[in-house]
Order: structure tokens, then C-alpha cells, then sequence
């Protein structure tokens, strides 16, 4: 199932949904770093609340989408881990180090509102 | 030949069932003679009337000197001193109660009833500190009272005494069973309870401004309580919509790695969450542990006090602490 990427001014916000196959995630990645430049976005929030469980090659797709669009001159938020997938995914090591991550997406979007604020 | 001296010993004796009483009796004989035990299985009903008539015949007889034998095991008991929590007419009080049960289980060979009651007992004297051993004791020392009884009457009829003693004692010990396992799950129970109620004492997540949560953590930390912690805390965060943490953890001495290992990993997890935490109060062993684990100190915002970490976290936030006036 592909994840639908929303434009919300300045942000791209995608959402995942709960189950989600290694290629969609792939398909994800390419579709949000192509659109980052295309929309001029400043910003990308993934939103995981419909997530459950969180393997290793979706919390590392998450990690390399952080970087990617850090290269593409954007920033990400991660939004939305459950708490016993957030302590899961610690125990495995997967801390998602150099992500911002929030609460939820207003959470997310506050954050990012924030920012923006700040630079202008 | 066995079988006739038998009639003519017992004949007289056994009102009921006379019968199945003398082949059991046979059995027992050949048993006791060293001869062959064959036929003790395919016996079973037999048996189990014979003994009941037994415990009939037995049950007569402890109603009988109920207030001989209560007094006399009474006496036992404070000789023994048994139950000294409690006063001698409490002894006796009980002692009563627990006689007449102990009859009512034999006669009736049912043992809820009296399992209801050790419960019910149980409840009422453990507040009071009365130990398992004493209570196991009480009840041994009604066995025994009881069994001496037995022999004074059946002193000169030593297979009666027998036979009485077979059907006596598997039923005292149930008895006896009955009562201390029902002692020892009531007092597993009371511990359950207030271990629960410890638990859920010992891990509050509290809000005290908007977006902030302090977590007083006090007393010993096992793998277990780190677990129940950390869950509570992430559920915490999500429910409050916390943005900053406050852990503190001036009310714990010593932290082994394995718990240590979790207090990192718990930060972590907030983090994912979108909440900052704060740890305050840390002791220097504890410092130690940590520096021994190797702690990415970057990841780890600590403060020496709890007055200091919040300070810390109403900066994150935002808040501004002023004096309105001087206070008077």
C-alpha cells in the first residue's frame, strides 16, 4: 500500500499506515526526497502513530529519509511512536540518533512552526 | 480360625455393616500377621464404609469429652507457648471454635467448610503476628491431644485402637494439611496485596506545571520495578502530551548496570517520544555505575537537585518564575 504525501504549506507530511511492506517504505523514500525539492517544502513530518511494531529496515528507511532530506536542504520529524514500540526500538538499538521526533503531528507541526518563526 | 476369633472379639462391637467390617478387619489381620495383603484393593468400598463408621464411633467420642479435651489441649498449647499474641481467653475462644470444626470436618469428611474457616481464622490472627509455625503447631498438638485420648479409651483393645487409629489419622493429617495451607494462602495473599500496593505507590508520574512530569523515584529498583517504570512513564508522556521529564532519583542509593542500563534506555525512549528528560538527584555511586557503563553523556541531561532540574525544565519550556511582591 502506497503512503499518500500530503502538502501542508510549507511541510510534506506523510503518514504510514500499519502495515507496511519494505517496498512501499523504499517507494516512501524516493517519493518524499523527490518531492522536498519539488515543493520547495522546509519540512517533512512522518507521521508512525499507525504503526505497532517497528523493524529494523523500517526505523533505518526512517534514519536514511532524515539524512536524505537534510541533503536536500529540508529538515524531518519523526511523529507518533508508540511508547512500547519507542522502548522496542531502544532495546534494539534503534534510537533514530539525529532525528527530531515528537510527540504527535500538532506536536510536530508546533515544533516546526516554531523554527521557522525563529529563522525569518 | 482368624476369621472366628475376630466374630467373637468384635461381634459384639460393631452395630452396622458387621460384615464389611469383619472382612476389612480380616485384611488388616493378615496384614498385620505379616500374611498375604491380597484383596486390599478390590476392597475399596468396604473400606471406605468401615472407616466411616470408624469416624462415626470416633466423632461420639470427641463430642463426648469435647470440654475435657478442648481444656487439655488448651493447655498443651500455652504449655508449648504457642500463640503467645494472643490472650488466654482468646486461646480459648478460638480454641473452641477450631475443636468443633475439627469434629465437624472429621464427621463430615468435607474439608470446605473448614478450609473457610482456617481462611477466615487466618484473616483474623495474622494482623496479629501469629507465625506459621505456631499455627501448624496448634493444630498437631489437637492431633496429638486427641489421638492420646484415643489410646486411654481403646488402651485395652489394642486392635480396636488400631483400627480406629487407620481411619483417625489420614483424615487428622488432611485435617492438619487443610489448615496450614490454607494459613500460608491467606498470608501469601495479604503479601500479594501489599506488594501490589507498594507497586503502585512507588511509581507516580506527576504533572506539576503544563507539559512537565516529574517522576520521584524512591527505594530499591529491580528489573522488574524499572520495567513498570519505564512503562508508566512513556504512557505518562502520551496522556499528558508532556514536552520535558523530570526524573528523580535522590531516593535511590545504588543502581546495578542492568537497571542503570534502563534509566539510559529510558531517555532514549522519551526522546522518540518528543519529550526531553531531565535526571536529578543522581549519588555518586550511582555516577559511578554510569560512567562504567559508558553512558553517552550527550544523550543524558542531568542536574545535581530536583529544584535544579525543574528550574531547568521551565526554561525549556519557556515558563518564567517571578516574585509578585515581597512576601510579607
Amino acid at each position: 500500500m502506497e503512503v499518500p504525501i500530503l502538502k501542508q504549506g510549507e511541510v510534506l507530511i506523510a503518514t504510514f499506515q500499519a502495515a507496511l511492506s519494505d517496498a512501499d517504505l523504499n517507494q516512501l523514500r524516493s517519493g518524499l526526497v523527490r518531492q522536498v525539492v519539488k515543493f520547495r517544502s522546509r519540512a517533512v513530518i512522518v507521521d508512525v502513530t499507525a504503526m505497532d511494531v517497528m523493524d529494523s529496515f523500517a526505523s533505518r528507511t526512517l534514519r536514511e529519509i532524515a539524512q536524505m532530506i537534510r541533503l536536500r536542504g529540508a529538515e524531518t520529524v519523526i511523529v507518533g511512536i508508540q511508547p512500547e514500540v519507542a522502548f522496542a526500538m531502544v532495546q534494539l538499538g534503534l534510537t533514530l540518533e539525529g532525528v527530531v521526533t515528537a510527540l504527535d503531528l500538532e506536536e510536530g507541526l508546533n515544533y516546526l512552526n516554531k523554527k521557522f518563526k525563529n529563522v525569518n | 480360625m482368624v476369621l472366628a476369633i475376630l466374630s467373637s472379639l468384635w461381634g459384639g462391637c460393631v452395630t452396622a455393616g458387621t460384615l464389611t467390617v469383619q472382612r476389612k478387619e480380616n485384611t488388616l489381620m493378615a496384614k498385620r500377621d505379616g500374611g498375604q495383603v491380597s484383596g486390599i484393593a478390590s476392597d475399596d468400598s468396604g473400606h471406605n464404609e468401615a472407616s466411616s463408621e470408624l469416624l462415626r464411633e470416633l466423632v461420639a467420642h470427641l463430642r463426648q469429652n469435647r470440654t475435657q479435651l478442648r481444656e487439655e489441649w488448651v493447655g498443651r498449647i500455652s504449655e508449648t507457648r504457642l500463640l503467645t499474641a494472643m490472650t488466654k481467653e482468646e486461646i480459648f475462644a478460638e480454641a473452641t471454635s477450631v475443636y468443633d470444626s475439627y469434629v465437624e470436618a472429621l464427621e463430615t469428611e468435607t474439608f470446605e467448610a473448614l478450609q473457610a474457616y482456617a481462611r477466615n481464622l487466618s484473616e483474623r490472627i495474622i494482623p496479629r503476628g501469629v507465625e506459621t509455625h505456631e499455627v501448624v503447631g496448634i493444630v498437631l498438638l489437637l492431633r496429638d491431644v486427641l489421638a492420646r485420648s484415643l489410646f486411654a479409651k481403646y488402651q485395652t483393645d489394642f486392635k480396636k485402637l488400631n483400627r480406629i487409629l487407620d481411619a483417625y489419622e489420614p483424615a487428622a493429617n488432611r485435617i492438619a494439611n487443610t489448615v496450614a495451607v490454607g494459613f500460608v494462602q491467606e498470608r501469601e495473599r495479604v503479601i500479594r496485596q501489599q506488594q501490589e500496593a507498594i507497586r503502585e505507590l512507588s511509581t507516580p508520574v506527576l504533572q506539576v506545571r503544563e507539559r512537565l512530569l516529574i517522576l520521584p523515584i524512591i527505594g530499591v529498583i529491580d528489573p522488574q520495578r524499572a520495567r513498570q517504570l519505564t512503562e508508566q512513564l512513556l504512557r505518562g508522556i502520551r496522556t499528558n502530551r508532556a514536552k520535558v521529564v523530570v526524573i528523580d532519583i535522590t531516593g535511590v542509593a545504588a543502581m546495578d548496570v542492568t537497571v542503570a542500563n534502563h534509566l539510559v534506555q529510558t531517555v532514549e525512549a522519551s526522546r522518540l517520544l518528543g519529550a526531553t528528560v531531565i535526571v536529578t538527584g543522581l549519588s555518586p555511586e550511582i555516577a559511578q555505575t554510569l560512567v562504567t557503563i559508558g553512558v553517552d553523556l550527550g544523550k543524558m541531561n542531568t542536574v545535581g537537585d530536583l529544584q535544579g532540574g525543574i528550574e531547568q525544565a521551565e526554561r525549556l519550556l519557556g515558563y518564567k518564575v517571578a516574585t509578585l511582591a515581597e512576601p510579607s
